[in-house]
Protein backbone atom coordinates (compact mmCIF):
# COMPACT_ATOMS: atom_id res chain seq x y z
CA UNK A 1 0.00 0.00 0.00
CA UNK A 2 2.04 2.99 -1.62
CA UNK A 3 -0.08 5.34 0.01
CA UNK A 4 1.12 4.31 3.22
CA UNK A 5 4.17 5.75 3.06
CA UNK A 6 3.04 9.48 1.17
CA UNK A 7 2.57 12.61 3.57
CA UNK A 8 -1.07 13.42 2.53
CA UNK A 9 -1.68 9.61 3.94
CA UNK A 10 0.25 10.06 7.22
CA UNK A 11 -1.97 13.32 7.47
CA UNK A 12 -5.11 11.84 6.70
CA UNK A 13 -4.54 8.84 9.34
CA UNK A 14 -4.17 10.95 12.11
CA UNK A 15 -6.42 9.80 14.46
CA UNK A 16 -7.26 12.95 16.08
CA UNK A 17 -9.47 15.38 13.47
CA UNK A 18 -6.37 17.89 12.31
CA UNK A 19 -9.48 20.13 10.22
CA UNK A 20 -11.28 20.42 13.78
CA UNK A 21 -11.80 23.45 15.83
CA UNK A 22 -9.69 26.83 15.39
CA UNK A 23 -6.17 26.55 16.28
CA UNK A 24 -6.68 29.54 18.76
CA UNK A 25 -4.05 28.37 20.98
CA UNK A 26 -1.01 29.10 18.96
CA UNK A 27 -2.09 32.88 18.81
CA UNK A 28 -2.77 32.76 22.46
CA UNK A 29 0.85 30.73 22.87
CA UNK A 30 2.46 33.38 20.47
CA UNK A 31 1.25 36.17 22.87
CA UNK A 32 2.21 34.78 25.75
CA UNK A 33 5.92 34.05 24.60
CA UNK A 34 5.86 37.83 23.19
CA UNK A 35 5.42 38.79 26.50
CA UNK A 36 7.39 35.86 28.54
CA UNK A 37 10.21 37.49 26.53
CA UNK A 38 9.79 40.67 26.76
CA UNK A 39 9.68 40.46 30.79
CA UNK A 40 12.57 37.83 31.23
CA UNK A 41 14.48 40.29 28.81
CA UNK A 42 13.77 43.36 31.29
CA UNK A 43 14.53 41.01 34.34
CA UNK A 44 18.11 39.60 32.89
CA UNK A 45 18.91 43.30 31.64
CA UNK A 46 18.01 44.91 34.83
CA UNK A 47 19.86 42.16 36.60
CA UNK A 48 22.76 42.33 34.61
CA UNK A 49 22.77 46.49 35.14
CA UNK A 50 22.48 45.73 38.93
CA UNK A 51 25.37 43.49 39.01
CA UNK A 52 27.83 45.78 37.44
CA UNK A 53 26.67 48.51 39.21
CA UNK A 54 27.38 46.80 42.02
CA UNK A 55 30.58 45.53 40.60
CA UNK A 56 31.77 49.03 40.48
CA UNK A 57 30.67 50.66 43.30
CA UNK A 58 31.46 47.68 45.74
CA UNK A 59 35.08 48.31 47.65
CA UNK A 60 34.87 51.97 46.58
CA UNK A 61 34.59 54.92 49.41
CA UNK A 62 34.95 58.64 49.21
CA UNK A 63 36.14 60.69 52.15
CA UNK A 64 35.25 64.37 53.12
CA UNK A 65 36.69 67.06 54.29
CA UNK A 66 34.21 69.59 55.75
CA UNK A 67 36.18 72.46 57.57
CA UNK A 68 35.58 76.39 58.32
CA UNK A 69 38.82 77.14 57.51
CA UNK A 70 39.62 76.35 54.21
CA UNK A 71 43.91 75.96 54.92
CA UNK A 72 42.90 73.63 58.13
CA UNK A 73 41.18 71.78 55.39
CA UNK A 74 43.72 71.65 52.96
CA UNK A 75 46.17 70.42 55.52
CA UNK A 76 44.18 67.83 56.59
CA UNK A 77 43.44 66.45 53.07
CA UNK A 78 47.12 66.43 52.21
CA UNK A 79 47.76 64.62 55.87
CA UNK A 80 45.17 62.19 54.78
CA UNK A 81 46.13 61.63 51.30
CA UNK A 82 49.37 60.82 52.15
CA UNK A 83 48.66 58.08 55.43
CA UNK A 84 45.94 56.37 52.98
CA UNK A 85 48.97 55.96 50.58
CA UNK A 86 50.37 53.90 53.26
CA UNK A 87 47.84 52.12 54.53
CA UNK A 88 47.27 48.62 53.66
CA UNK A 89 43.47 48.21 53.28
CA UNK A 90 43.77 51.20 50.49
CA UNK A 91 44.58 49.83 46.99
CA UNK A 92 44.62 53.34 45.62
CA UNK A 93 44.10 56.56 46.48
CA UNK A 94 42.85 59.00 44.04
CA UNK A 95 42.38 63.05 45.16
CA UNK A 96 39.40 64.83 43.31
CA UNK A 97 41.04 68.24 41.99
CA UNK A 98 38.66 71.53 42.00
CA UNK A 99 38.37 71.31 38.87
CA UNK A 100 36.09 67.80 38.64
CA UNK A 101 34.12 69.39 41.39
CA UNK A 102 33.38 72.09 39.68
CA UNK A 103 32.24 70.07 37.11
CA UNK A 104 30.80 68.08 39.14
CA UNK A 105 28.33 71.06 40.56
CA UNK A 106 27.81 72.93 37.04
CA UNK A 107 24.46 71.08 36.56
CA UNK A 108 23.22 72.46 39.80
CA UNK A 109 25.24 75.67 40.26
CA UNK A 110 26.76 76.52 36.78
CA UNK A 111 29.42 78.51 36.34
CA UNK A 112 29.20 79.80 40.26
CA UNK A 113 30.72 76.05 41.33
CA UNK A 114 34.29 77.00 39.81
CA UNK A 115 34.24 80.31 42.14
CA UNK A 116 37.29 79.94 43.89
CA UNK A 117 35.38 81.28 46.85
CA UNK A 118 32.66 79.24 46.73
CA UNK A 119 33.50 76.38 50.19
CA UNK A 120 33.65 73.53 48.75
CA UNK A 121 34.69 70.16 50.43
CA UNK A 122 37.79 68.03 50.08
CA UNK A 123 37.14 64.85 48.67
CA UNK A 124 39.49 61.68 47.77
CA UNK A 125 38.24 58.78 46.48
CA UNK A 126 39.29 55.29 47.70
CA UNK A 127 39.38 52.07 46.35
CA UNK A 128 39.51 49.48 48.93
CA UNK A 129 41.98 46.59 48.97
CA UNK A 130 39.45 44.38 50.83
CA UNK A 131 35.55 45.08 50.93
CA UNK A 132 35.22 44.15 54.74
CA UNK A 133 32.93 46.46 56.85
CA UNK A 134 36.22 46.00 59.20
CA UNK A 135 38.10 47.37 56.53
CA UNK A 136 36.36 50.60 56.06
CA UNK A 137 36.25 51.10 60.20
CA UNK A 138 39.96 50.46 60.07
CA UNK A 139 40.19 53.22 57.40
CA UNK A 140 37.83 55.54 59.23
CA UNK A 141 39.70 55.23 62.82
CA UNK A 142 42.96 55.70 61.10
CA UNK A 143 41.85 59.19 59.23
CA UNK A 144 40.66 60.34 62.51
CA UNK A 145 44.48 60.45 63.76
CA UNK A 146 45.08 63.34 60.87
CA UNK A 147 41.54 64.98 59.81
CA UNK A 148 39.24 65.14 62.61
CA UNK A 149 37.03 66.66 60.20
CA UNK A 150 36.94 63.73 57.39
CA UNK A 151 34.08 61.95 56.84
CA UNK A 152 34.68 58.20 54.93
CA UNK A 153 31.10 57.14 52.98
CA UNK A 154 31.06 53.74 51.28
CA UNK A 155 29.64 54.52 47.66
CA UNK A 156 27.53 51.57 48.35
CA UNK A 157 25.54 52.67 50.76
CA UNK A 158 24.50 55.92 48.58
CA UNK A 159 23.56 53.86 45.61
CA UNK A 160 21.85 51.34 48.01
CA UNK A 161 18.18 52.21 47.48
CA UNK A 162 19.40 52.44 43.43
CA UNK A 163 20.46 48.45 43.59
CA UNK A 164 17.03 47.98 45.98
CA UNK A 165 14.76 49.08 43.25
CA UNK A 166 16.97 47.10 40.34
CA UNK A 167 16.53 43.97 42.51
CA UNK A 168 12.70 45.16 42.93
CA UNK A 169 12.75 44.91 38.83
CA UNK A 170 14.34 41.81 38.43
CA UNK A 171 11.86 40.66 40.81
CA UNK A 172 8.99 41.86 38.97
CA UNK A 173 10.08 40.52 35.85
CA UNK A 174 10.73 37.08 37.58
CA UNK A 175 7.10 36.93 39.07
CA UNK A 176 6.01 37.67 35.49
CA UNK A 177 7.71 35.18 33.61
CA UNK A 178 6.35 32.46 36.15
CA UNK A 179 2.75 33.93 35.84
CA UNK A 180 2.94 33.68 32.19
CA UNK A 181 3.95 30.04 32.31
CA UNK A 182 1.23 29.57 34.97
CA UNK A 183 -1.69 31.16 32.36
CA UNK A 184 0.34 28.91 29.26
CA UNK A 185 -0.45 25.99 31.35
CA UNK A 186 -3.46 27.29 32.13
CA UNK A 187 -4.63 28.14 28.75
CA UNK A 188 -2.97 24.22 27.72
CA UNK A 189 -5.19 22.52 30.51
CA UNK A 190 -8.23 24.79 28.79
CA UNK A 191 -7.43 23.30 25.00
CA UNK A 192 -6.58 19.93 25.66
CA UNK A 193 -9.87 19.80 28.08
CA UNK A 194 -11.76 21.26 24.68
CA UNK A 195 -9.80 18.52 22.41
CA UNK A 196 -11.12 15.86 24.87
CA UNK A 197 -14.89 16.80 24.54
CA UNK A 198 -14.23 17.77 20.47
CA UNK A 199 -12.46 14.24 20.20
CA UNK A 200 -14.53 12.06 22.64
CA UNK A 201 -16.67 10.17 19.93
CA UNK A 202 -12.84 8.71 18.53
CA UNK A 203 -11.38 7.84 22.18
CA UNK A 204 -13.97 6.18 23.44
CA UNK A 205 -13.78 3.93 19.91
CA UNK A 206 -9.99 3.98 20.73
CA UNK A 207 -10.12 2.75 24.04
CA UNK A 208 -12.65 0.03 23.27
CA UNK A 209 -10.40 -1.16 20.72
CA UNK A 210 -7.04 -1.37 23.64
CA UNK A 211 -5.90 1.95 23.77
CA UNK A 212 -4.04 3.19 26.87
CA UNK A 213 -4.51 6.29 28.27
CA UNK A 214 -0.66 6.90 27.02
CA UNK A 215 -1.44 6.10 23.54
CA UNK A 216 -4.45 8.73 23.42
CA UNK A 217 -2.54 11.17 25.71
CA UNK A 218 0.30 11.16 23.86
CA UNK A 219 -2.27 11.87 20.30
CA UNK A 220 -3.02 15.32 22.36
CA UNK A 221 0.58 15.76 23.45
CA UNK A 222 2.24 15.45 20.01
CA UNK A 223 -0.51 18.23 18.90
CA UNK A 224 -0.92 20.41 21.39
CA UNK A 225 3.13 20.83 21.65
CA UNK A 226 3.58 21.34 17.70
CA UNK A 227 0.98 24.02 18.64
CA UNK A 228 2.92 25.67 21.26
CA UNK A 229 6.05 25.34 19.46
CA UNK A 230 4.73 27.13 16.53
CA UNK A 231 2.94 29.73 18.80
CA UNK A 232 6.18 30.09 20.91
CA UNK A 233 8.50 30.64 17.36
CA UNK A 234 5.97 33.43 16.49
CA UNK A 235 6.25 35.12 19.42
CA UNK A 236 10.22 34.35 20.36
CA UNK A 237 11.07 35.74 17.33
CA UNK A 238 8.32 38.69 17.61
CA UNK A 239 10.11 39.32 21.14
CA UNK A 240 13.37 39.22 19.78
CA UNK A 241 12.95 41.39 16.60
CA UNK A 242 11.53 44.22 19.02
CA UNK A 243 14.42 43.67 21.74
CA UNK A 244 17.33 44.21 18.66
CA UNK A 245 15.12 47.06 17.69
CA UNK A 246 15.52 48.73 21.45
CA UNK A 247 19.24 47.59 21.54
CA UNK A 248 20.24 49.53 18.57
CA UNK A 249 17.82 52.50 19.99
CA UNK A 250 19.68 52.59 23.14
CA UNK A 251 23.09 52.25 21.39
CA UNK A 252 22.57 55.60 19.85
CA UNK A 253 21.79 57.09 22.95
CA UNK A 254 25.34 55.93 23.91
CA UNK A 255 23.84 55.76 27.76
CA UNK A 256 26.17 54.54 30.38
CA UNK A 257 23.48 52.68 32.72
CA UNK A 258 21.66 51.82 29.54
CA UNK A 259 25.03 50.06 28.07
CA UNK A 260 25.13 48.14 31.35
CA UNK A 261 21.57 47.28 31.04
CA UNK A 262 22.42 44.96 27.90
CA UNK A 263 21.40 41.03 27.62
CA UNK A 264 24.87 39.41 27.51
CA UNK A 265 25.42 35.87 25.61
CA UNK A 266 24.04 34.42 28.65
CA UNK A 267 20.79 36.42 28.92
CA UNK A 268 20.32 35.63 25.06
CA UNK A 269 20.87 32.02 25.49
CA UNK A 270 18.21 31.87 28.29
CA UNK A 271 15.99 34.02 26.01
CA UNK A 272 16.25 31.49 23.47
CA UNK A 273 15.38 28.42 26.02
CA UNK A 274 12.16 29.97 26.81
CA UNK A 275 10.02 28.86 23.95
CA UNK A 276 11.84 25.53 24.38
CA UNK A 277 10.83 25.77 28.08
CA UNK A 278 6.83 26.75 27.29
CA UNK A 279 6.73 24.26 24.77
CA UNK A 280 7.64 21.35 27.29
CA UNK A 281 5.48 22.61 29.45
CA UNK A 282 2.24 22.53 27.51
CA UNK A 283 3.61 19.11 26.48
CA UNK A 284 3.11 18.31 30.08
CA UNK A 285 0.32 19.63 30.57
CA UNK A 286 -1.94 17.97 28.65
CA UNK A 287 -0.40 14.88 29.33
CA UNK A 288 -1.10 15.48 32.16
CA UNK A 289 -4.85 16.98 31.66
CA UNK A 290 -5.46 14.25 29.48
CA UNK A 291 -4.66 11.08 31.73
CA UNK A 292 -6.13 12.62 34.55
CA UNK A 293 -9.53 13.02 32.97
CA UNK A 294 -8.93 10.06 31.25
CA UNK A 295 -8.65 8.38 34.53
CA UNK A 296 -12.60 8.88 35.31
CA UNK A 297 -14.15 6.71 32.75
CA UNK A 298 -13.56 3.31 32.12
CA UNK B 1 -10.15 -26.43 28.65
CA UNK B 2 -11.05 -23.79 30.69
CA UNK B 3 -14.34 -21.20 29.77
CA UNK B 4 -13.39 -18.24 28.16
CA UNK B 5 -16.18 -16.46 29.98
CA UNK B 6 -17.69 -16.92 32.86
CA UNK B 7 -21.11 -14.69 34.47
CA UNK B 8 -21.79 -15.60 38.10
CA UNK B 9 -25.11 -14.18 39.20
CA UNK B 10 -24.00 -10.86 37.49
CA UNK B 11 -26.92 -7.73 38.00
CA UNK B 12 -26.19 -4.67 35.83
CA UNK B 13 -28.31 -1.37 37.24
CA UNK B 14 -27.38 1.76 35.73
CA UNK B 15 -27.92 4.68 38.16
CA UNK B 16 -30.60 4.20 40.65
CA UNK B 17 -32.64 2.59 37.69
CA UNK B 18 -34.03 -0.73 37.98
CA UNK B 19 -31.74 -3.66 36.91
CA UNK B 20 -31.25 -4.12 33.34
CA UNK B 21 -29.55 -7.61 34.08
CA UNK B 22 -30.12 -9.74 36.93
CA UNK B 23 -28.75 -13.01 37.93
CA UNK B 24 -26.99 -13.95 34.60
CA UNK B 25 -25.33 -17.29 35.21
CA UNK B 26 -23.39 -18.65 31.82
CA UNK B 27 -20.03 -20.09 30.87
CA UNK B 28 -18.61 -19.86 26.59
CA UNK B 29 -16.39 -22.17 26.03
CA UNK B 30 -13.43 -21.13 23.86
CA UNK B 31 -13.60 -21.81 20.56
CA UNK B 32 -17.32 -21.69 20.35
CA UNK B 33 -19.77 -19.78 18.43
CA UNK B 34 -23.08 -18.01 20.20
CA UNK B 35 -25.98 -16.59 19.53
CA UNK B 36 -27.33 -13.79 21.87
CA UNK B 37 -31.25 -12.73 20.99
CA UNK B 38 -34.27 -11.15 22.92
CA UNK B 39 -36.78 -8.35 22.04
CA UNK B 40 -35.44 -5.48 22.41
CA UNK B 41 -34.63 -3.62 25.06
CA UNK B 42 -34.36 -7.25 26.89
CA UNK B 43 -30.63 -6.16 27.60
CA UNK B 44 -28.72 -7.71 24.91
CA UNK B 45 -26.37 -4.97 24.32
CA UNK B 46 -26.12 -4.26 28.05
CA UNK B 47 -24.69 -8.00 28.08
CA UNK B 48 -22.38 -6.99 25.39
CA UNK B 49 -21.32 -4.41 27.17
CA UNK B 50 -20.25 -6.40 29.56
CA UNK B 51 -18.60 -8.71 27.55
CA UNK B 52 -16.55 -6.37 26.13
CA UNK B 53 -15.64 -4.26 29.11
CA UNK B 54 -17.45 -1.18 28.15
CA UNK B 55 -19.62 -1.53 31.51
CA UNK B 56 -18.44 -3.03 35.17
CA UNK B 57 -21.50 -5.00 36.59
CA UNK B 58 -23.56 -3.56 39.89
CA UNK B 59 -22.89 -7.55 41.54
CA UNK B 60 -21.94 -10.64 40.44
CA UNK B 61 -18.93 -12.02 39.37
CA UNK B 62 -17.56 -12.14 35.32
CA UNK B 63 -14.22 -13.69 34.28
CA UNK B 64 -13.00 -13.64 31.44
CA UNK B 65 -9.87 -15.34 30.08
CA UNK B 66 -9.83 -16.94 33.71
CA UNK B 67 -9.08 -13.43 35.18
CA UNK B 68 -11.42 -11.42 37.12
CA UNK B 69 -12.82 -8.83 35.18
CA UNK B 70 -14.92 -7.19 37.91
CA UNK B 71 -12.20 -6.09 40.40
CA UNK B 72 -9.36 -5.97 37.55
CA UNK B 73 -7.57 -2.46 37.64
CA UNK B 74 -8.33 -0.58 35.31
CA UNK B 75 -4.40 -0.18 33.99
CA UNK B 76 -4.92 -3.71 32.56
CA UNK B 77 -8.24 -3.42 30.77
CA UNK B 78 -6.48 -2.41 27.81
CA UNK B 79 -4.52 -5.65 27.35
CA UNK B 80 -7.98 -7.25 27.21
CA UNK B 81 -9.84 -5.42 25.32
CA UNK B 82 -7.44 -6.16 22.51
CA UNK B 83 -8.03 -9.64 22.91
CA UNK B 84 -12.21 -8.90 22.15
CA UNK B 85 -13.08 -7.67 18.80
CA UNK B 86 -16.06 -5.99 18.70
CA UNK B 87 -18.72 -4.84 16.24
CA UNK B 88 -21.33 -2.08 17.56
CA UNK B 89 -24.41 -1.82 16.30
CA UNK B 90 -24.15 1.93 15.66
CA UNK B 91 -20.40 1.14 13.67
CA UNK B 92 -18.68 3.87 15.86
CA UNK B 93 -16.00 4.39 12.92
CA UNK B 94 -13.67 7.05 13.06
CA UNK B 95 -15.37 9.69 10.66
CA UNK B 96 -12.24 11.36 9.78
CA UNK B 97 -9.85 8.01 8.95
CA UNK B 98 -10.32 6.55 5.15
CA UNK B 99 -12.08 2.75 5.44
CA UNK B 100 -8.85 1.63 5.52
CA UNK B 101 -7.15 3.50 8.71
CA UNK B 102 -10.09 2.57 10.58
CA UNK B 103 -9.44 -1.24 9.56
CA UNK B 104 -5.83 -0.68 10.49
CA UNK B 105 -6.76 1.54 13.56
CA UNK B 106 -6.61 -1.73 16.28
CA UNK B 107 -3.02 -2.91 14.59
CA UNK B 108 -1.78 0.23 15.27
CA UNK B 109 -2.95 0.39 18.65
CA UNK B 110 -1.68 -2.61 19.10
CA UNK B 111 1.97 -1.22 17.95
CA UNK B 112 2.09 -2.97 14.79
CA UNK B 113 4.69 -1.56 12.38
CA UNK B 114 3.72 0.05 9.91
CA UNK B 115 5.11 -1.77 7.05
CA UNK B 116 3.30 -5.17 8.39
CA UNK B 117 -0.08 -3.16 8.56
CA UNK B 118 -0.78 -2.75 5.15
CA UNK B 119 -1.38 -6.25 3.62
CA UNK B 120 -3.89 -7.63 6.22
CA UNK B 121 -5.79 -4.29 5.88
CA UNK B 122 -6.15 -5.24 1.95
CA UNK B 123 -7.01 -8.36 2.62
CA UNK B 124 -9.65 -7.75 5.13
CA UNK B 125 -11.10 -5.18 2.92
CA UNK B 126 -11.12 -7.06 -0.37
CA UNK B 127 -12.92 -10.19 1.94
CA UNK B 128 -15.55 -7.90 3.12
CA UNK B 129 -16.17 -6.86 -0.86
CA UNK B 130 -14.86 -2.48 -0.24
CA UNK B 131 -11.27 -2.96 -1.57
CA UNK B 132 -12.10 -0.62 -4.15
CA UNK B 133 -13.47 1.81 -1.34
CA UNK B 134 -10.39 2.03 0.84
CA UNK B 135 -9.46 5.22 0.81
CA UNK B 136 -13.07 6.18 1.48
CA UNK B 137 -14.22 8.00 4.21
CA UNK B 138 -17.41 6.52 6.01
CA UNK B 139 -19.62 9.61 5.32
CA UNK B 140 -19.30 8.38 2.00
CA UNK B 141 -20.13 5.02 2.50
CA UNK B 142 -23.35 3.44 2.68
CA UNK B 143 -24.99 1.52 6.35
CA UNK B 144 -24.11 -1.66 4.82
CA UNK B 145 -20.51 -0.71 3.54
CA UNK B 146 -20.13 1.47 7.19
CA UNK B 147 -20.63 -1.92 8.83
CA UNK B 148 -18.67 -3.85 6.83
CA UNK B 149 -16.04 -1.77 7.56
CA UNK B 150 -16.98 -1.69 10.91
CA UNK B 151 -16.86 -5.73 10.77
CA UNK B 152 -13.35 -5.52 8.75
CA UNK B 153 -11.79 -3.53 12.10
CA UNK B 154 -13.29 -6.42 14.42
CA UNK B 155 -11.51 -9.08 12.88
CA UNK B 156 -8.48 -7.78 12.07
CA UNK B 157 -6.22 -8.63 15.00
CA UNK B 158 -7.30 -12.14 14.87
CA UNK B 159 -9.22 -11.28 18.40
CA UNK B 160 -9.94 -14.42 20.90
CA UNK B 161 -13.33 -13.23 21.30
CA UNK B 162 -15.78 -11.54 18.97
CA UNK B 163 -18.55 -9.97 20.08
CA UNK B 164 -20.74 -8.57 17.57
CA UNK B 165 -24.27 -6.63 17.85
CA UNK B 166 -26.57 -6.57 15.41
CA UNK B 167 -23.88 -7.14 12.42
CA UNK B 168 -25.70 -7.83 10.02
CA UNK B 169 -28.70 -5.45 10.19
CA UNK B 170 -27.82 -3.11 7.59
CA UNK B 171 -26.38 -5.56 5.07
CA UNK B 172 -28.55 -7.35 1.77
CA UNK B 173 -28.95 -11.05 2.78
CA UNK B 174 -26.03 -12.28 0.56
CA UNK B 175 -23.86 -10.22 2.50
CA UNK B 176 -25.27 -11.51 5.45
CA UNK B 177 -24.46 -14.67 4.57
CA UNK B 178 -20.69 -14.05 3.58
CA UNK B 179 -19.85 -11.84 6.73
CA UNK B 180 -21.78 -14.83 8.91
CA UNK B 181 -19.35 -17.09 7.02
CA UNK B 182 -16.65 -14.71 8.15
CA UNK B 183 -17.17 -15.13 11.45
CA UNK B 184 -17.99 -18.79 10.69
CA UNK B 185 -13.73 -19.32 9.15
CA UNK B 186 -12.67 -17.30 12.16
CA UNK B 187 -14.23 -19.47 14.65
CA UNK B 188 -13.14 -22.41 13.33
CA UNK B 189 -9.84 -20.67 13.71
CA UNK B 190 -9.92 -20.74 17.13
CA UNK B 191 -12.17 -17.42 18.16
CA UNK B 192 -15.24 -17.16 20.73
CA UNK B 193 -18.08 -15.16 18.87
CA UNK B 194 -21.03 -13.98 20.40
CA UNK B 195 -23.02 -12.62 17.73
CA UNK B 196 -26.33 -10.56 19.16
CA UNK B 197 -29.36 -10.47 16.42
CA UNK B 198 -33.17 -10.79 15.46
CA UNK B 199 -32.36 -12.76 12.74
CA UNK B 200 -33.60 -16.73 12.45
CA UNK B 201 -32.76 -17.19 9.43
CA UNK B 202 -29.04 -16.29 10.39
CA UNK B 203 -28.73 -18.40 13.45
CA UNK B 204 -29.94 -21.23 11.30
CA UNK B 205 -27.03 -21.25 9.23
CA UNK B 206 -24.39 -21.92 11.76
CA UNK B 207 -25.64 -25.62 13.11
CA UNK B 208 -23.27 -25.89 15.24
CA UNK B 209 -23.85 -22.68 17.51
CA UNK B 210 -25.70 -22.30 20.47
CA UNK B 211 -28.23 -19.73 21.77
CA UNK B 212 -28.66 -17.33 24.52
CA UNK B 213 -31.34 -15.84 24.67
CA UNK B 214 -32.30 -12.48 26.87
CA UNK B 215 -36.16 -12.18 28.37
CA UNK B 216 -36.36 -8.97 30.60
CA UNK B 217 -32.83 -9.02 31.46
CA UNK B 218 -32.70 -12.37 32.09
CA UNK B 219 -31.18 -14.96 30.36
CA UNK B 220 -33.33 -18.01 29.61
CA UNK B 221 -31.27 -21.48 29.90
CA UNK B 222 -33.84 -24.39 29.84
CA UNK B 223 -31.38 -27.04 28.68
CA UNK B 224 -28.14 -25.94 30.81
CA UNK B 225 -25.96 -26.28 28.18
CA UNK B 226 -24.38 -22.30 28.80
CA UNK B 227 -23.38 -23.70 31.91
CA UNK B 228 -21.71 -26.23 30.85
CA UNK B 229 -20.55 -25.21 26.99
CA UNK B 230 -19.38 -27.96 24.47
CA UNK B 231 -16.20 -26.80 22.91
CA UNK B 232 -15.93 -26.54 19.41
CA UNK B 233 -13.12 -28.27 18.13
CA UNK B 234 -11.33 -25.97 15.71
CA UNK B 235 -11.12 -27.16 12.08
Amino acid sequence: MSRAASPKAERTRRVLDEARGVRAMVWIIAIMLFLTVLGAALGLATRNAASALEGELTGRATVQIVATDPARQAAQATEALAMLRGLPEVRAVQAVDREELAALLKPWMGTDGADPDLPVPAMIDLDLATESPAALARVRSALRQVAPDARVDAQEAWMAPVADFLDLVVLIAAVLVLLLAAATAAVVVLAARAGLDAHRHTIEVMHMLGSTDVQVARLFQRRIARDAAIGAAIGSLAAIGMLLLVNAQAAELGSQLLGQASLGPSGWAALAMLPIAFVLLAALAARFTITRALETVL
Amino acid sequence: MANIVQFENVGLRYGNGPETLSDISFALAPGSFYFLTGASGAGKTSLLRLLYLNQRPSRGIIRLFGEDAVTMPRSRLPGFRRRIGVVFQDFRLVPHLSAADNVALPLRIAGMPEAEIAEPVSEMLAWVGLAEQADAKPETLSGGEQQRVAIARAVIARPEMLVADEPTGNVDPEMAERLLLLFDSLNRLGTTVVVATHDIHLMQQVPGAQMMRLVKGKLQDPTGTLRHPPAREPA
